[in-house]
């Protein structure tokens, strides 16, 4: 693979890491992420939409009117997000059914846009296609590792299986209940970014 | 044609549209039986959950689930106003959630505690058999929580006064407060309570406090902690769907014809 295959699939990760520098698709971050089975779920759906609306409008990026790109964009995606939606709800109805509006809204999550406005118009299928799975690694690493802090600490379970056992169920841990509202979510995004931007000082944005 | 021509732009999106849609469409007519199949399913297995034939409706696979709803339950169409079941209307195929959406079979509900808005004319229930016997009567029920609309199932023995169970499988409350309301733990305080008073009132509540055993406590069921808006709708949307606007009539005729 060459440097810059390379480069597009693993800077994404942590040198440009979608959420925690670019600050996108914070909405879904918080509202899926309170169990791992659903942040799981949700980045394997992202990183299919992500993916495949690369190689989309890479593939006819030369072809595409300049004057109505964005909606061209944003109707091969939406179709893409509809795509993923009815094949979640055939074939994994149960969690489909806790995602419920989430997928529908990926459509909305910039990441999606911004990689087809700022990567795939201009590059390769080849290159759009890393580029797309690195950016998806990068937003399910953070969806992940929230949703690991949040269901451990706030239900005592991962992927509902006990680790903790809770008060409620005759454990001895006592759940902390601000870990299932949403606004965990941004308290563990934000130490994210402060220990991502301690560890690469170049992240950090000037006065 | 030049690529800037307008001629091109309008061709261009005339083929986009055409190819996303065609992917969509066909997307969707594939795998429609699939998940019209994992609807029905899921609701059964609530059901089986509900009527304690199972234990929980996350771990039952789909083949014994089909096996255990088929010898054990029975779906019926009742009409809501009158309480009789109706006869000629293909019960596992109705769709009460549509029909309650339909005008031409709905009506609008009068105001009540548990914000239900419309009432279809027709609901579904469903009856366990035991030895060509009724041993229980499931009913679906919904209403209003904190922040949403709780849909569940509420399983009756057939006296009608006993709780033999009840679930709630599809609510957006708050998860490890209001949406313990489907913590096992929770619902197995219900079974053994009694819905009704003496009158045929429904008594059951959901309220502060331990309470003892179903033969101290009848009537009350301990609150969830930190959800009390939930609890109190949980109260609400039972008590409407006991009551002359639910399943009232109903009851009433199964005590009719079954004794």
């Amino acid at each position: 693979m060459d440097k810059k295959a390379k480069s597009a699939l693993i800077d994404p990760l942590f040198n440009n890491n979608p959420i925690a520098l670019q600050v996108l698709g914070i909405c879904s971050a918080l509202a899926v992420t309170t169990k791992m089975e659903t942040a799981v779920v949700m980045s394997l759906a992202l990183t299919a939409v992500l993916v495949l609306s690369n190689l989309t409008i890479s593939l006819i990026r030369d072809w595409i009117p300049s004057s109505i790109r964005i909606i061209v964009q944003l109707t091969i995606i939406a179709s893409l997000v509809i795509l993923a939606d009815q094949v979640l709800k055939a074939f994994v109805f149960d969690v489909a059914k806790q995602l419920s509006v989430f997928v529908g809204l990926i459509i909305t999550n910039c990441i999606v846009m911004g990689r087809a406005e700022a990567f795939a118009m201009a590059n390769r299928p080849f290159l759009s296609i890393i580029d797309g799975l690195g950016n998806s690694l990068g937003y399910s690493m953070v969806l992940i590792i929230v949703a690991f802090f949040r269901e451990l600490l706030g239900s005592g379970k991962l992927f509902g299986v006990t680790i903790l056992p809770v008060v409620t169920e005759g454990g001895w841990y006592n759940p902390n209940g601000l870990m299932v509202m949403s606004p965990s979510a941004f308290f563990l995004i934000g130490l994210g970014i402060w220990a991502l931007r301690a560890w690469k000082t170049d992240q950090v944005e000037e006065n | 044609m030049s690529q800037h021509s307008t001629g091109f732009t309008f061709m261009f999106a005339t083929g986009i549209c055409v190819v996303c849609g065609a992917l969509v469409a066909s997307a969707a007519v594939q795998l429609k039986d699939r998940q019209t199949e994992n609807k029905i399913l899921d609701q059964q297995k609530q059901v089986l959950e509900v009527s304690g034939l199972v234990e929980s409706a996350k771990s039952v696979k789909p083949a014994e689930a089909k096996q255990l709803f088929a010898d054990n339950i029975e779906a019926h169409v009742i009409d809501l106003k009158t309480g009789k079941l109706v006869d000629g209307v293909d019960a596992v195929s109705f769709d009460q959630q549509k029909a309650k959406k339909d005008p031409a079979v709905s009506t609008e509900a009068p105001p009540n505690s548990a914000k239900v808005k419309r009432l279809p004319n027709q609901a579904k229930v469903y009856h366990l058999m035991k030895d060509g016997k009724v041993s229980a009567v499931v009913l679906p029920i919904e209403g209003y929580g904190l922040w949403s609309t709780l849909y569940g199932f509420l399983a009756l023995d057939a006296d009608t006064k006993t709780i033999r169970g009840i679930t709630f499988y599809e609510h957006g409350e708050t998860p490890g407060l209001g949406g313990e309301v489907d913590n096992a733990l929770w619902k197995a305080k219900w079974p053994g309570r009694k819905a009704f008073d003496d009158a045929w009132k429904p008594a059951i509540e959901v309220k502060k406090g331990a309470h003892g055993p179903p033969e101290k406590d009848p009537y009350a069921i301990d609150a969830l902690s930190g959800a009390t808006i939930t609890s109190n709708g949980v109260t609400n949307l039972v008590h409407f769907w006991l009551g002359e606007d639910g399943f009232g009539p109903y009851l009433a005729d199964f005590r009719k014809t079954h004794k």
